[in-house]
């Protein structure tokens, strides 16, 4: 929203600058985003005062002058004005200005000598046509002076940021009644020059009614509060006076005719959207209904529109010559030939405009307001204000009694408003008799109050006022917001616990954080063909119209794009949702980790030059590290796919499977190394409803959250007894198919049993692998005999033998 | 008869101690050579002297005794190698002491996301008065993202969340507010609660605008709580996070909230005299907030005549981009390692 500093002065007589207006809208209304000074193109200009002048020698006409401009030497400045005056003080425009007509002043010689800078003429500053010369100054500033703070000259527009909740404030009239009730002054409509005197009395009626010959009338379907039409005929249709043309720029509209701005000057000052045919264009009579089956309109825009059948259109005999609260048809516009005017002032249907809006996808002025609600009491006194300000701008004389056609709209409420209640929610007492005062200076009406409450009705335009929070939040914002304390008050500790899953969501990152892995956060939008993806119905594009199933294939889209950088040593994971579909029209949603890592697994040293890459066994580990983190206390598995394929592992988890292990297949360049990835679910996303709507279901508080511990095991005293054993395996027997055997075989003194070298080549036998372990024995309370280790090793290696042929190397 | 074992006990620590001194002492190959022969050696060493007099214990004694030199043994032997490496290396290099300028062997070093970072650090403060992390899913349904929070059916308070759907009910939530809902349905006031998590908006993506954001959402409901307990909680969140003392609450409009207010603190750049980073205001906005709307509260079955509460929002995204002055949103998404490692720690 747009308003202009002076339009509102002229409603409400404050002293305040653009600055306090600004902040007093600010910490009471609605929040002023922007002070647009509108001469702004003259903000470098500075006062300057000519303290010599001599003819130039070269020229007959021009001056060489000296002149203070604030700094800190004179300037030496060519002028051409036959009035320059020693003593003098002019408007200057240093060197690197850009003048209003767009031109760079630049240092410059003129005919031999240096110019460093300009002095002004009115027309050089766009301030008027004067050409005599120089633009000669009777201000008491000194030199270097901004030239707009020693002549202030331009208005200054401040732009609002209203909420969709307030309509009443997209107008001068509304802010003015709000700048009122924040300063205790009364607000007046602003004078307007050679006014005429009031036009007649619109006759109330309901449906259809006539006015100036003209019949009117107005469907139910078109669900319009109220449409108020009037006739003028003998308009003389020219350009608008010099205070209209700039009252319109303030506010950022271009002036067209006088009787279109005159239209948008009661838009801008009341809030009430005016509407202006050519009469000679209208047909027969002017009806308010839905649009029919294929209708169509050319708009003022010039854009032929199908109008669907929810839009409202405003109609002659012929058709549609106008959307409702939108925009009006390009054949029956005023233009300079106009002579008789039909004058619609009208409250449309919030959704029914919004709805027209969206389907044309036209956003106008009126539109803006319509959607959000046009007082209907507002129209009587609008068409008045248009109507005489139209026929003082361009003649004519009203033909006849406007027609008011009056559908419905809510009687005002009236409500009660507590003292109790106003000072459970603002944590303050706010005097009864200080809320009426409030209330009564935004335009309520107080029927009664006491020390414990109040009654009051709501003025019409409060579309936003339906209950007593909101009169509690008026007495709240014009007592000030700034005003109420901010002490840390006593408070009871709360029922709520963390969700599970940040708590695992928080282990998991820092265990791989700790990893020297990087946290990222990328969006989960994929592009997919098959259709076990969970489609997104108005997708920004198809690039990116479906949600990922995975985690992974996201990292592996941002792997890409780091090694389109050259960078090859990626360790990247995410925490986030993976979407499922599921037969309900709610997805299955699960919180994942998802990491994908490649390159260097440390950074190169002095003292290893090349260091390994990343393989297989670190994502494997990775997972391992992951999963134990997320699933503190519980069995952590990883079982070798079945297949050969991409999946290198799945992660067991318990009894249940989580996650896997993958290599990843990327569009990488030739130098890149091989990528793993490990997704892990780290919990299931609650989507059911928490209870049914309006009403709650508590859950008992938070025994389930308590976690898996690992308990003591007394460490040991006895020294270990160790031996390794080298063991060729036939391909195809396992790691864990042979230590099965030797746990199964070594008794229960065996304490660890570590796996440290594969070796194939010489010495081994064909479609055999050498596999060595530690083996470590001990007993809790002796030391182990050589024998008794001896005897241990013979029946593993006889097991091993029997049961798998496996032998000692 | 066994009091020969402390004797024998004290005779191997004596050993253990004198072979490693004189291990230590030995500089050069040959003075190590010439310990270990004192020590180790095969024919007259110490070590050997230990085994005669282990085998001159009463049959009794030997097994523990044994234990006593083998032990010796093994520590007295591993001493003597590692002090033999250690000369051997240094004998390389004896003149040349080592260059200490020489780079670490560095590992690879990970962090978490600079929103990450933001979230925590606003979730720290507001643990410390008793909060706790509530979160809900991403996909919602119209009721939990608009419905329940007082949202007027197609109305123009709509146009700032431009939402999108899945369904013709279910959608991408445009905010952490659902989680106000479903967590004032699960658990009974008094509740205090902050909901970080990722919304969506159908936005264009450039450098300022992403469709999919990262909020976190404040929510406290008890018999009590007043706007007055929201400016307390609010600033002394400004004041901990921003490390200023002077912010401003000014009124606004949430369908949810009433009355509802922003809070914006003082401009870093400027300490509130104006500049262009903050339009010549002086201020810098940061949240949404408001005593949570009496409907709201019924929505979930709570008596709004008994309890009050108030809610907020904000961006942690936007912060950041403030905070690490990160020109462009994109970059938070792209996921550069090159970036990543630039703000951690």
């Amino acid at each position: 929203m747009n308003a202009s500093y002076e339009w509102l002065r002229a409603f409400v007589p404050v002293n305040a600058t653009p600055a306090q207006l600004r902040d007093l809208f600010t910490a009471h209304t609605a929040t002023v985003e922007e002070l647009v000074p509108l001469r702004a193109d003259l903000a470098p200009i500075v006062i300057a005062r000519v303290k010599e002048a001599g003819r130039h020698p070269d020229s007959d006409h021009l001056w060489v002058t000296q002149v203070d401009a604030g700094g800190p030497e004179t300037l030496e400045v060519i002028c051409g004005a036959p009035n320059v005056t020693v003593g003098a003080l002019y408007p200057f425009a240093p060197v690197g200005t850009t003048m209003p007509n767009g031109i760079k002043i630049e240092r410059r010689k003129i005919r031999g000598i240096y110019s460093n800078g300009m002095l002004c003429s009115a027309r050089e500053l766009n301030l008027g046509e004067d050409q005599a010369g120089i633009m000669e100054l009777d201000v008491a500033a000194t030199p270097g002076t901004p030239f707009l703070a020693a002549v202030p000259m331009g208005d200054t527009r401040l732009v609002l940021d209203v909420g969709a909740n307030r309509p009443d404030l997209l107008s001068h009239l509304g802010l003015a009644r709000e700048l009122a009730a924040i300063s205790g002054k009364q607000w007046r409509l602003p004078e307007i020059p050679n006014l005429g005197p009031e036009i007649p009395k619109p006759a109330q009626v309901s449906a259809k009614g006539t006015t100036g010959g003209i019949e009117v009338r107005v469907s139910a379907e078109s669900r319009a509060r109220r449409y108020l039409g009037a006739v003028i005929r003998g308009v003389d249709v020219g350009p608008s006076p010099e205070w209209l043309i700039r009252r319109l720029d303030a506010v950022g509209v271009r002036s067209i005719s006088n009787v279109v701005d005159a239209t948008n000057y009661v838009l801008h000052e009341l809030g009430q959207p005016v509407h202006a045919f050519d009469l000679a264009k209208l047909r027969g009579a002017v009806a308010v209904r839905r649009a029919s089956p294929g209708e169509t309109l050319v708009t003022l825009d010039g854009e032929s529109r199908k109008l669907h059948a929810d839009v409202v259109v405003i109609a002659d005999d012929r058709g549609a010559q106008a959307v409702a609260g939108v925009m009006g048809g390009r054949e029956s516009e005023v233009t300079q030939n106009s002579r008789d005017l039909f004058i619609e002032v009208a409250s449309f249907d919030p959704k029914l405009t919004r709805s027209a809006r969206r389907s044309l996808g036209l956003n106008t002025d009126a539109s803006y307001r319509f959607e959000r609600g046009v007082d209907p009491a507002l129209a009587p006194a609008a068409l008045d204000r248009v109507v005489r300000l139209i026929i003082s701008l361009a003649g004519g004389r009203v033909d006849g009694a406007p027609v008011d056609v009056r559908g419905t709209w809510p009687e005002p409420a009236t409500l009660t408003l507590r003292a109790k209640r106003t000072e459970q929610v603002l944590g303050e007492r706010v005097p009864m008799d200080q809320a009426r005062r409030y209330l009564e200076g935004a335009g309520f009406v107080v029927h009664s109050s006491s020390e414990s409450e109040l009654r009051a009705t709501v003025p019409t335009w409060r579309v936003d006022v339906s209950g007593e929070i909101d009169l509690v939040e008026e007495v709240a914002r014009f007592h000030g917001y700034d005003r109420f304390p901010d002490e840390i008050r006593p408070f009871r500790p709360t029922t709520t616990f963390d969700d599970p899953l940040w708590t695992v969501a928080n282990r998991v990152r820092d265990a791989l954080v700790g990893l020297g892995l990087f946290e990222t956060r990328p969006m989960p939008f994929v592009h997919a063909t098959e259709d076990t993806y969970v489609r997104v119905r108005n997708p920004l594009s198809e690039n990116e119209a479906f949600l990922r199933q995975s985690v992974l294939e996201t990292l592996a889209r941002r792997a890409e794009f780091n090694l389109s950088h050259r960078s090859g040593d990626l360790r990247l994971f995410e925490i986030g949702s993976a979407f499922l579909r599921n037969s309900a029209a709610m997805p299955r949603e699960q919180l994942r980790l998802g990491a994908l890592i490649m390159g260097r697994r440390h950074p190169p040293h002095f003292t290893e030059p090349r260091p390994p890459m990343i393989d297989m066994w670190d994502a494997k580990e990775l997972a391992a590290v992951a999963a134990s983190a997320a699933y503190a206390g519980r069995q952590v598995e990883l079982v070798p796919a079945a297949k050969a394929g991409d999946v290198l592992w799945h992660v067991r988890v318990g009894d249940r499977t989580l996650g896997n292990v993958t290599r990843v297949a990327l569009d990488a360049p030739v130098w890149s190394s091989p990528a793993y990835g490990v997704e892990l679910v780290l919990g299931e996303m609650e989507t059911q409803p928490a209870a049914p709507r309006g009403g709650h279901s508590y859950i008992e508080g938070g025994a389930h959250l308590t976690v898996a511990v690992s308990r003591y095991r007394a460490l040991p005293t006895m020294p270990p007894a160790e031996f390794d054993l080298a063991l060729l395996v036939p391909i195809g027997t396992t790691r864990s198919d042979v230590e099965n055997v030797i746990r199964n075989s070594a008794g229960e003194l065996l304490e660890s049993l570590d796996l440290f070298d594969e070796y194939t080549g010489e010495g081994v036998p064909q479609d055999h692998r050498s596999l060595a372990w530690r083996l470590t024995f001990r007993h809790p309370e002796r030391t182990l005999r050589d024998k008794e280790i001896e005897g241990r090793r013979n029946k593993i290696l006889g097991a091993l033998e029997q049961e798998l042929h496996v032998r000692k190397r | 008869m066994s009091d020969q074992i402390p004797q024998y006990s004290e005779n191997a620590a004596a050993f253990i101690r004198e072979a490693m001194a004189a291990f230590s002492a030995a500089s050069k190959p040959e003075e190590l050579e010439a310990a270990r022969v004192q020590f180790l050696g095969d024919r007259s060493g110490r070590l050997k002297a230990l085994q005669v007099a282990l085998g001159q214990l009463a049959r009794e004694e030997r097994p523990m005794a044994g234990r006593v030199f083998n032990e010796a043994k093994s520590v007295v032997t591993q001493a003597f190698e590692q002090r033999q490496q250690a000369i051997q290396r240094s004998a390389g290099q004896a003149e040349a002491p080592a260059d200490l300028t020489m780079p670490a062997r560095e590992v690879w070093r990970g962090a978490k996301h600079p929103v990450t970072l933001v979230i925590e650090e606003i979730a720290d403060i507001f643990r410390e008065l008793g909060f706790t992390i509530a979160l809900g899913p991403q996909v919602e349904t119209e009721w939990y993202n608009f419905g329940s929070l007082n949202f007027p059916p197609d109305h123009p308070a709509m146009d700032a969340h431009d939402t999108l759907y899945i369904e013709d009910d279910v959608l991408l939530r445009t905010h952490t507010s659902p989680v106000q809902i479903r967590t004032l349905q699960r658990f009974p006031p008094p509740i205090r609660i902050l909901a970080p998590g990722d919304v969506f908006r159908r936005d264009f993506f450039d450098a300022s605008h992403a469709p999919m954001f990262a909020q976190i959402e404040g929510l406290c409901v008890d018999e009590g709580i007043s706007f007055v307990d929201l400016k307390a909680m609010l600033n002394n969140f400004a004041r901990r996070f921003f490390g200023v003392a002077r912010t401003r609450f000014r009124p606004s409009y949430f369908p949810f909230t009433e009355p509802s207010a922003e809070m914006d603190v003082e401009c870093r750049l400027c300490r509130g005299a104006g500049c262009p980073v903050c339009k010549g205001t002086g201020w810098t906005e940061i949240l949404g907030s408001g005593m949570v709307h009496p409907s709201v509260l019924e929505a979930a079955g709570v008596d709004a005549e008994r309890y009050t509460g108030w809610a907020f929002g904000m961006g942690p995204a936007r912060i950041a981009l403030q905070r690490y002055d990160i020109p462009d949103i994109r970059i938070l998404y792209d996921s550069d390692v090159r970036f990543l490692q630039q703000i951690a720690r």
